[in-house]
């Protein structure tokens, strides 16, 4: 695993998955109750996609899987995307 | 688009080393609206649900730009769009390279536009008779170089992941307000 990156790392995979940029959404971090941008959140990223931890408080936000036949994402960690319109 | 051969990499010694002028490729994107400078005027947001259309950035506040190495090019994008709109922000770029000969875009950046201003941080060798001596960028190279927190820039920071904390963190320590700081560690998944 290399060093981490940021959120903004996320804005190819994700745009994959998500119809809007979901670098510039809002997520409450479920932890610490921390609400940022996900391009501000620290993104740990592996052969399989990424785990995506808080900026603030550095708990899972979310666990991005990027396999060849699907992709997958745990929330778990966040308790709410904001996304403008 | 600027590409950075990294000896390890994927994508980026076939695109340096391979790719020939006329080959054909398929290009995905721009993606990512975050760390991205809009001139004062143009909507911040692309709003369907305010009445009378987009919001507008206030005025022309100034922008402090810190790259390191290839952390560069963003914010070069950011330069041009300066250039094309004909924006009164005031504009300071820092720029953190190793050598004199590793700076991307330096012929640009030896004529900057005006409302722009450009120093050179050298980490390992600065061309004779400069009075900075190589090394990394500190906190007196901010208080020295860039705008102060009481000016209220909006910050944008690109680099490696190191550079980047270790500026953000100086820049956080002076003053700066951390919303107005944005930044971008450079790397691919």
């Amino acid at each position: 695993m290399s060093v981490h990156l940021d959120g903004n790392a996320l804005a190819g995979p994700l745009a994959e998955v998500f119809a809007a940029d979901v670098t510039t959404a809002r997520l409450r971090c479920a932890s610490c109750g921390d609400v940022a941008a996900l391009a501000r959140a620290m993104v740990y990223g592996g052969p399989m996609g990424a785990v995506v931890r808080c900026g603030n408080c550095d708990d899972v936000l979310l666990v991005f899987v990027q396999a060849p036949d699907h992709s997958s994402i745990t929330m778990q960690g966040a308790s709410w995307l904001h996304i403008d319109r | 688009l600027a590409v950075d051969r990294l000896p390890d990499g994927e994508v980026s010694p076939y695109l340096v080393d391979d790719l020939m002028v006329g080959d054909e490729l398929e290009v995905r994107g721009p993606l990512g609206g975050w760390f991205v400078w809009r001139p004062e005027g143009v909507s911040t947001v692309p709003s369907r649900t305010q009445p009378g259309g987009a919001q507008e950035q206030p005025l022309a506040e100034p922008v402090q730009l810190i790259g390191g190495g290839s952390g560069i090019v963003p914010l070069i994008a950011m330069m041009r769009a300066h250039r094309t709109a004909g924006s009164a922000a005031p504009f300071r770029l820092l720029y953190s390279v190793r050598t004199p000969d590793d700076a991307f875009f330096r012929d640009e950046l030896d004529r900057p536009d005006r409302g722009t201003d450009v120093t050179m941080l050298y980490t390992r060798r600065a061309p004779d008779g400069s009075p900075r001596p190589p090394g990394r960028i500190t906190e007196a190279d901010l208080t020295r170089y860039a705008f102060a927190a009481e000016e209220k820039p909006n910050v944008f920071v690109c680099g490696p992941t190191g550079f980047v904390e270790a500026v953000s963190r100086a820049l956080v320590a002076q003053g700066h307000d951390p919303q107005r700081v944005k930044t971008e560690r450079f790397g691919g998944l």
